[in-house]
């Protein structure tokens, strides 16, 4: 009976409002540095340590998946932004002459409409979500969430056609960007055959 | 653990990359913002799944997808943007300003184009 009784009253008593468990600890530490990260990458006047930094944004991200259990996206978080996407924007700051060193007109000359825009999106949504979500808590006890093979079976079961529309988005996406490059080479093309044709 | 830590971080992610969208000027760095929010969103979306033990886990679903979504975005951006680049000599999304009305300010960067088109 006691036992019970106690059993039954482990899920209150368990959860202060900042209980430290381990996993609370760790997900502040790795949130504290994915969000200055994450500052530093919008704030930086160097170009390229701001897609350096967007690295550590990213991967921190991953870490804060992997400790609520969804080992798939955070391993899909990895593969993809951490290595095709910041991959692709180091090869976008290149090609456009990105200078190495400080570029003082990285940024809009009055940055203080934006710091305030920012600043009360922030207050307003942290104060809503605080006031929503005061009481709640997320039971990561038990069998985890999104292992791949959770993953595999939701995303081949119930969302199969979702899938494959988004690969046919993905093919019209490479094919977009494919046809954005290619596009203008034959403009140049046609231009400098028109103007070797006026100078003949 | 207790629900407020990923939807504080979501948030807070979020509004830093909406400071960066608002105050940038070079259209890489305006993308690396939006995939900040977006992140932040992804966040979001596991943390609900999580929370809420769905049994079909749309939150999950739904992130790949996003995450999908996101890759295809910033290939086409990356191709508009050095497409831009080509033809105007900068990525400054605030020197863009074909689209602005009021024709009494001369544009510096018309003369540019005008001389590119010839």
């Amino acid at each position: 009976m006691t036992s019970a009784l106690v059993t039954a009253a482990q899920p209150v008593t368990t959860h202060g409002f900042l209980s430290s468990s381990g996993v609370e600890i760790a997900f502040l530490l790795v949130g504290l540095v994915t969000l200055g990260a994450a500052v530093v990458t919008v704030t930086t006047r160097q170009l390229v340590h701001a897609a350096l930094w967007l690295v550590v944004a990213l991967g921190g991200l991953a870490v804060e998946y992997l400790l609520l259990t969804a080992e798939f996206i955070a391993w899909v978080q990895v593969l993809i932004y951490v290595g095709s996407v910041v991959v692709l924007l180091l090869f976008g700051l290149m090609l456009t002459k990105a200078p190495i060193g400080r570029s003082p007109d990285a940024n809009v000359p009055n940055r203080l409409p934006a710091l305030g825009v920012a600043a009360a999106a922030a207050a307003a949504l942290v104060w809503v979500v605080a006031d929503a979500f005061r009481t709640t808590w997320i039971d990561l006890d038990g069998a985890p969430q999104g292992t791949t093979k959770v993953s595999g079976e939701i995303l081949f079961r119930h969302w199969v056609l979702p899938f494959e529309a988004l690969s046919v988005l993905l093919l019209a996406a490479l094919v977009g960007a494919v046809v954005l490059s290619r596009l203008r080479n034959q403009q140049e093309q046609q231009e400098q055959g028109q103007q070797e044709e006026e100078q003949s | 653990m207790h629900l407020l830590y990923p939807a504080v971080l979501a948030a807070l992610l979020f509004c830093t990359g909406l400071y960066g969208v608002l105050a940038r000027r070079n259209a890489i760095l305006v993308l690396m913002s939006v995939e900040l929010m977006l992140n932040a969103v992804n966040l979001n979306l596991v943390a609900f799944d999580v929370w809420l033990r769905d049994a079909l886990h749309a939150g999950q679903a739904l992130t790949l997808f996003t995450i999908a979504i996101a890759a295809a975005e910033i290939g086409i951006g990356l191709a508009i943007v050095l497409l831009v680049y080509r033809n105007r000599g900068t990525a400054d999304v605030d020197r863009l300003r074909d689209l602005k009305e009021s024709a009494a300010a001369p544009d510096p960067d018309h003369e540019q184009k005008a001389e590119a088109a010839a």
